[in-house]
């Protein structure tokens, strides 16, 4: 089935809690040599049929609107998933 | 994203130096909020026009919110109407973090409540989040163990698209942060009202307690101290105003733009709590200041200016999380979860073993000195060099011009019986009973446990009562039973008649609430939430509610020790009401004779007795405005009243001869009454013949008028006679109404009506009761759901 793949990340001046545990967490575990993490998430949009344009931009207007925050984060990009186009 | 190219020096440095060559350069004063004589002053003060990062602190320190310019004149009163009595328990007054009282057997507490209106609008879930962090920051600072928060909120109408937006970001957002901390949220308010679309009340309140030794100052003391910042690393949050430093007298290709908002992190927070205490017991600060508004600019100026009046810094040891930060930007800086202290050099290595323990990243800044300047460099470059006290302290101060609005009168000559004439008041028994149901299922007095349920209120073990009860209550000392008593009031609608009166009826119910637990009240925080000071009819209401304020605590003998003000509450040029929002606390020697607001099943044939007077006072009430209309007088405030129903409260409550009480406010009788059947579930019969007769008034005015000074009781037949003997003593209206009734299941009201008497099932009230906010909520949050799930 067609996807279109939505990645958000928090935006780089604001505080990423989650990032900056797992940042701690690595060296904890043994995993040396990053110096930091920001965790972001990515949405994945099902659609039944082909990808119009119309639908991509439903998907752009949703990853702003809905699925991020945009006082505190950013889209990153939204994009027809390439494994399924191939 | 672009990559993040920019290296920390590619923006020049303007040091001191260069100010002074440079005098005509043109600086964005106006972009920061500055006026052009406050800019002048600057100037003058300096001598040359300020560097970059100078603005910057200027801007911040002596913006409304941090230098308090428009209210300093009118807060005044708070100190100058404080008798000798009323200091004898405070141990620290207004003007540092927060107030100190002192509780007795060496404990002392601390409380505090401000606001976190604007950015919990911009973002629901982070400001109302960041609220709760950095009011917690403010009792830490004084050296005390934070042990309970509370929150009240105004939103816009209920039924509002944004409301719903809001009310679960911000619900989530305090929950979220409070619950992490493992604080117990023990009461505060939920008020729907449209004067709140688009501008949300969120206010924090959080209660600490120390033991005496422990209490701490900012102050920056002793030549040679060292300054360190820990915590948190310092991020670009809440700058958003700054970055106009940025791109105009840096680097013009910044990436973005600084977001207004901040993240909190609850987690840091907490072991910020444990590290900070952990140096307290060691004794290895001699000043501590939290960072929250206006960041090191803050710490930095203030600190100094309560010490030997000097510091030198090197800002450039400052830890960032983002290394493109400009000085100007590291010093208005927001960025939550950090501290600043100062330490002796010989304490330094014992400091620093703690932070290892706590895992808390620290930066030594510099140090103390004598020399009256505040000298911040940048690699060894002066960037700063001003007297702290011309940045913390001696900033602008207006005497804003204020008059009574033209509208006032015509406001006050529209009272509610005016208003209804020609239109039907309930009168039977069928009619007074409806309007009792549709009172208690409007928005305003609905059952608001779908929210406070997502807070925790027994995390700790040591709450005694909270929300839905009068005040909420903490044991402090687990083996003498000592703890206090907290409770937060306003009723915007009735400061909007008569600010001053309504003022003073805040501080009268949040009196009333904590002496009805059996509390004795010792000392005010308050919020004084208001629209723009520069319209002088704004000011006006402020200036009488701080005068009805200050002259109401000076007669009920409780100074105030702490607070905040909140400006420029207004979207579109429509203020919201006044809401000066009083939060007291009262001491309970053992919080094991608390009085709860209902009664329980073994309570059954109580004597249930009205204390207090009533008369016709509808204006401004909830009935009124389940009416649609707002006009007339507020409720008459008496003060000696309050006292002396304050002190039978406490007395019978010590005495034990009451197992029940509950404040009469909103929605008079009617929901007073329903109110202590919902509690534990159980009826009661009564009826309002007496007061009829005695008061004068017809039964709708005996249930729906928002007389104060009064509240109910329920007792045992054998406490009857020693409970009217206290109360007649004192001269003050006693009246038996009715009795418990645990076996029907009904609230039961009779009178002089047709019909006789109403009955109300109350658990079918409380179906409709409990309905009413999750109706319009539930579900509409990840995380609110997620709550739920969990029960």
């Amino acid at each position: 089935m067609p996807r279109i793949i939505v990645e958000v990340m928090p935006k780089p001046e604001i505080l990423d809690p989650q990032g900056k545990a797992i940042a701690s967490a690595l060296p904890h575990l043994g995993f040396t040599g990053f110096s930091g993490v920001r965790q972001g998430k990515r949405f994945e949009l099902a659609v039944d049929g082909e990808i119009t344009d119309e639908i991509l931009e439903s998907a752009r207007t949703a990853a702003t609107e809905m699925l991020s925050n945009p006082v505190i984060e950013d889209v990153i990009s939204v994009r027809v998933d390439d494994e399924d186009a191939a | 994203m672009s990559e993040q190219t920019v290296t920390d020096k590619e923006f020049n440095i303007d040091t001191v130096e260069h100010a002074s060559t440079t005098p005509d350069t043109d600086l964005p004063w106006a972009e920061l909020g500055l006026k052009s004589d406050e800019y002048d002053r600057i100037v003058e003060i300096l001598g040359r026009r300020p560097t970059a990062a100078e603005l910057a602190m200027y801007s911040v320190m002596w913006s409304e919110h941090c230098s308090y310019k428009s209210s300093k004149v009118h807060l005044r009163q708070f100190g100058e109407k404080v008798t000798e009595e009323m200091k004898k328990d405070l141990m620290v007054g207004i003007g540092e973090n927060a107030g100190v009282t002192n509780l007795g057997d060496g404990w002392a507490v601390t409380f505090k409540i401000e606001s976190h209106n604007h950015p919990s609008y911009v973002e629901p879930y982070q400001g109302a989040a960041t609220g709760v962090g950095g009011i917690v920051r403010d009792i830490i600072s004084m050296g005390a163990r934070p042990v309970a928060v509370m929150d009240p909120l105004r939103f816009g109408d209920i039924d509002h698209p944004d409301t719903k937006r809001v009310l679960p970001g911000v619900v989530s957002g305090i929950g979220g942060y409070g619950n992490s901390l493992g604080l117990p949220n023990i009461g505060g308010e939920v008020v729907f009202d449209s004067v709140y679309q688009d501008n949300p009340l969120v206010n924090a309140l959080a209660v600490g307690v120390m033991r005496h030794e422990d209490i701490r100052l900012a102050n920056a003391s002793g030549v040679g101290n060292k300054v360190v910042l820990f915590g948190a690393r310092t991020g670009g949050d809440g700058i958003g105003g700054a970055s106009v430093l940025a791109s105009e007298s840096f680097d013009d290709s910044k990436p973005s733009k600084r977001p207004a908002v901040q993240v909190g992190d609850p987690f840091a927070e907490k072991v910020l709590i444990e590290c900070c205490l952990e140096l307290f017991h060691a004794e290895l600060v001699e000043g501590i200041q939290d960072l929250g508004a206006a960041g090191i600019s803050c710490a930095t100026s203030e600190l100094a200016s309560n010490g030997e009046g000097g510091m030198h810094v090197e800002l450039r040891n400052v830890l960032l999380r983002d290394p493109s930060l400009t000085p100007g930007e590291i010093l208005m800086s927001e960025s939550q979860e950090r501290m600043m202290a100062v330490v002796t050099p010989a304490n330094a290595a014992e400091f620093e073993r703690v932070m290892a323990k706590w895992e808390v990243e620290y930066s030594w800044l510099g140090e103390v000195t004598d020399t009256g300047r505040l000298i911040i460099e940048w690699d060894g470059e002066t960037i700063v060099d001003v007297d702290p006290r011309t940045v913390a302290h001696d900033g602008p101060v207006y005497e804003r011009p204020y008059h009574r609005p033209s509208w006032q009168d015509s406001l006050q000559a529209d009272t509610f019986r005016s208003s209804q004439a020609g239109q039907n008041l309930p009168q039977t028994g069928q009619e007074l009973g409806r309007a009792l149901v549709d009172l208690m299922t409007s928005p305003n007095m609905a059952d608001v446990s779908w929210i406070t349920d997502q807070f925790d209120r027994f995390v700790g073990g040591n709450t005694a009562l909270s929300q839905p009860d009068d005040s909420g209550v903490i044991r402090v000392d687990e083996e003498t039973g000592l703890g206090v008593a907290l409770s937060t009031d306003a009723n915007a609608r009735y400061a909007y008649l008569d600010p001053y009166t309504g003022a003073q009826l805040a501080l009268a119910e949040s009196y009333r609430n904590v002496a009805t637990t059996g509390a004795i009240p010792m000392a005010v925080s308050d919020c004084l939430n208001f629209g723009s000071p520069e319209d002088p009819e704004v000011m006006w209401q402020f200036a009488e509610a701080v005068r009805g304020l200050a002259d109401g605590c000076q007669q009920l003998g409780i100074p105030v020790t702490g607070g905040n003000v909140s400006l420029y509450n207004q979207t579109a040029g429509r203020a919201i009401h006044p809401t000066p929002v009083v939060g007291v606390l009262g001491k309970f020697d053992d919080v094991g004779r608390r009085t709860p607001s209902g009664y329980e099943r073994w309570a059954d044939g109580q004597a249930i007795y009205l204390l207090g007077v009533t008369a016709d006072e509808l204006d401004g009430s909830e009935f009124a405005r389940g009416r649609g209309h707002l006009g007339g007088l507020p409720p008459a405030v008496d003060l000696e009243a309050e006292k002396k129903l304050g002190e039978i409260l406490i007395n019978a409550s010590r005495d034990g001869m009451i197992d029940a009480a509950h404040d009469l406010s909103e929605g008079g009788l009617a929901a007073g009454l329903a109110e202590m059947s919902l509690r534990f579930g159980v009826g009661a019969r009564v009826a309002v013949d007496g007061i009829c007769e005695r008061d004068g008034v017809d039964p709708f005015t005996a249930l729906f008028s928002e007389s104060q000074a009064r509240a109910l009781v329920a007792l045992p037949r054998s406490e009857e006679l020693r409970f009217t003997d206290m109360t007649s003593a004192r001269g003050f209206a006693a009246l038996r109404i009715g009795i418990v009734d645990a076996t029907s299941g009904d609230l039961e009201v009779a009178g002089p009506f047709d019909g006789g008497s109403f009955t109300i099932g109350i658990d079918e009230l409380r179906e409709a009761w409990s309905a009413v906010i999750p109706s319009r909520f539930a579900g509409l949050g990840e995380a609110t759901e997620a709550v739920r799930q969990e029960k």
